[in-house]
């Protein structure tokens, strides 16, 4: 296992995200569903971002793409940085010239991603027209190029098809064909397995990887399976309530996880316990809610590592090795106790 | 595409069958005896007896039936006791202001109803949505006569810039026929509008929640892309069908709108017939109107499959 995959320039960063915090308003209270969040997407790289729903991962990537809801959610501060323009804020032009051009994004749910009454074709082809300003038959001739690329079978054939005769694994390929049109820096991918069949799943992981090496773009992979993440991402980063938990390349992360949270979403990995080999551990409680402002750990109430001073407000991420940071002030403690199960032994 | 027009073809022929069965009843069904019925009040026995051979009266219903039918179907629907005109022949002399009334009105509404319903969806709880909506619950509540005439006051009789009432037909040049017709219309489509703009709004909202249109702006379309493109050619199965049934509402409607107008169309035909007890052209009048409104059905039907591929077969 190597330290950085070959694809990488650790030196040029695609995308800088700088202490970004964000809240919800509702008639409810307020809600601080981002805080302090920071990273940075280095150009080749496929990073990911794992967690639960509702940690904010694709809160995260709404507010790259600018296309939070209007009203309610508010930037309390930080910074997004693409290459060198600054996003947030930006107007929406300039926002528009972005989206799809600059950054491409794929969802969840292939099946109702794409528009159902218009041909795929039509809708591959409208982003480059949009951005590129081609003409009609070369935006098809595009079209039908991107559909080659996501290895869609007889494609001259399928321009025609509209969604609904396509599968589940082919719509996403077609949202992968459109998000990747115009050439962008970096495709974010929230969730693009999720809803799809288990070989259908590994199919499009591979595809996204391979893309990624002929395309020479970033990855931000927003998924709350860690199976996935293992396979696919060059490093990721773990959030919880809003939080980046712990950050590490995959392979530091497995063999030497350092934040409760980590700790819990390694051991409910199906075929890792030590004792109970017949049941599945799991992490008591459920995700807190955000509307109190938490100053210490917000996993503590469910981590078997908490002691009083977790609800101390939060230290700084903490360095465990070059690269790998954590939030937690028991992190020698996790390690040492996890060492010894399968997986972490497994990646060490 | 073909399958599915055949076969909405082939489901209108049960619906007209019953629609004449209804309407061949409707003589017979009333009290008393059709002879006498249509014969009128100073009518001698022997007249009767005329009216009940040449109507068939003497044979049995199901042959009269038959012998209707088969007359429907070639368009003969027997003559006007009034007038003693073919009533197919009454009909069409009434048909050009009629329709042209209701294509104006379609027309009009459309043109206000489906922007003023996509900008409302798009500022949803906005200062133009409820603008939009408080106009539409305004129209929605008056009842087109009063609209009819408080525009009859305003721009004819005040402002003198169209004619109070009647109809100049189509030979007399499009122009005058459109005048002549713009108060009718715009009474009619306001009423008509507020409807459809709330249908087009619910409709857009709907789309504008979908994942696609959050795929479209991920794309970096327009504003304007993404409404019209995107979201309502996705909403367009419900509009139409509102307008569709709209319609048959506006074709009832343009029986008051003639009146207060005094539009000489079908409507106005409709009233005649009823007060003078005209039952053949009454038939005569419903039948069309049925076809009518069965014809509409089978194009709106028609028109889903051009909203929605998923419609085929």
């Amino acid at each position: 296992m190597t330290a950085v995959s070959p694809h990488i320039d650790t030196g040029q960063n695609v995308l800088t995200v700088s202490n970004l915090s964000l809240e919800f308003s509702n008639s409810a209270g307020v809600v601080r569903a981002l805080d302090d969040v920071s990273f940075a997407v280095r150009k080749g790289e496929i990073l990911s971002l794992v967690g639960e729903s509702g940690c904010g991962k694709s809160v995260t990537a709404m507010s790259i793409m600018g296309l939070l809801p209007r009203h309610g959610a508010r930037i309390v501060s930080g910074s997004v940085r693409l290459g060198e323009q600054e996003l947030l804020g930006a107007s929406e032009r300039t926002m528009r010239r972005v989206r799809g051009d600059r950054i491409g994004m794929i969802f969840q749910d292939p099946m109702t991603s794409l528009n159902p009454v218009h041909t795929i074709g039509m809708q591959i082809a409208e982003v480059v027209r949009q951005h590129r300003g081609l003409s009609g038959a070369a935006a098809r001739a595009r079209a039908l190029e991107m559909l080659e690329l996501v290895r869609i079978p007889d494609a001259r054939n399928r321009l025609g098809a509209y969604p609904h005769e396509l599968s589940g694994g082919m719509r996403q390929r077609v949202m992968i064909a459109m998000a990747l049109a115009c050439d962008p820096e970096l495709l974010i991918a929230d969730e693009p397995t999720t809803a799809l069949d288990v070989t259908v799943q590994a199919q499009v992981l591979d595809l996204i990887a391979d893309l990624r090496q002929n395309l020479g773009m970033s990855v931000i992979f927003i998924t709350h399976d860690l199976g996935v993440v293992s396979s696919t991402a060059d490093r990721m980063m773990v959030m919880y309530a809003g939080r980046i938990v712990e950050e590490a390349p995959v392979e530091k992360l497995f063999a030497r996880p350092s934040h409760g949270y980590t700790a819990g979403l390694l051991q409910s990995l199906p075929g890792t316990q030590t004792r109970h080999r017949d049941v599945l551990a799991e992490i008591p409680g459920s995700v807190p809610r955000l509307d109190k402002v938490v100053e210490g750990c917000a996993y503590a109430p469910r981590c078997s590592f908490a002691t009083g001073a977790c609800l101390d407000p939060l230290p700084p991420p903490r360095r465990i090795e070059p690269e790998h940071s954590a939030r937690c002030i028991h992190s020698e403690t996790v390690f040492e106790t996890i060492r010894n199960t399968d997986i972490v032994r497994a990646w060490a | 595409m073909l399958r599915y027009i055949v076969g909405r073809l082939l489901a209108a022929v049960p619906i007209f069958a019953l629609v004449g069965i209804f309407i061949f009843s409707l003589v017979h069904l009333m009290p008393g005896d059709p002879a006498v019925l249509l014969a009128g009040d100073n009518a001698n026995p022997k007249q009767v007896e005329k009216i009940r051979e040449r109507l068939h009266l003497d044979q049995p219903v199901i042959v009269q039936f038959g012998i209707w039918a088969g007359n429907a179907l070639q368009l003969d629907l027997g003559d006007s006791v009034y007038s003693n005109q073919p009533v197919t022949k009454l009909i069409a002399q009434r048909i050009e202001p009629t329709m042209m009334l209701a294509v104006v009105t379609l027309v009009i509404t459309v043109l206000i109803a489906v922007p003023l319903g996509v900008i409302a969806a798009w500022r949803a709880n906005g200062l133009a949505d409820r603008l939009i909506m408080a106009f539409a619950v305004l129209g929605f509540s008056l009842p087109v006569f009063v609209i009819g005439y408080l525009l009859v006051y305003v721009f004819a009789v005040r402002l003198k810039w169209f004619p109070v009432q009647g109809y100049k037909p189509l030979e007399d040049g499009v122009l005058a026929t459109l005048h002549s017709l713009t108060l009718p219309s715009v009474a009619l489509a306001l009423v008509f509008a507020a409807l459809i703009a709330r249908v087009t709004r619910a409709s857009m909202l709907e789309a504008l929640n979908e994942n696609y249109t959050r795929t479209a702006r991920a794309k970096g379309l327009g504003t304007f892309r993404i409404l019209v493109v995107h979201a309502l050619k996705s909403a367009g199965v419900p509009v139409i069908t509102v307008i569709g049934i709209g319609f048959a509402t506006l074709v009832g409607g343009v029986v008051v709108t003639e009146s207060v107008f005094n539009i000489p169309g079908i409507g106005r035909l409709t009233v005649d017939a009823i007060t003078r007890r005209d039952y053949p052209v009454v038939q005569g009048v419903i039948l069309f109107f049925s076809a009518l409104l069965i014809l509409i059905n089978l194009l709106v039907d028609l028109s889903y499959a051009l909203f929605d591929p998923r419609v085929k077969g």
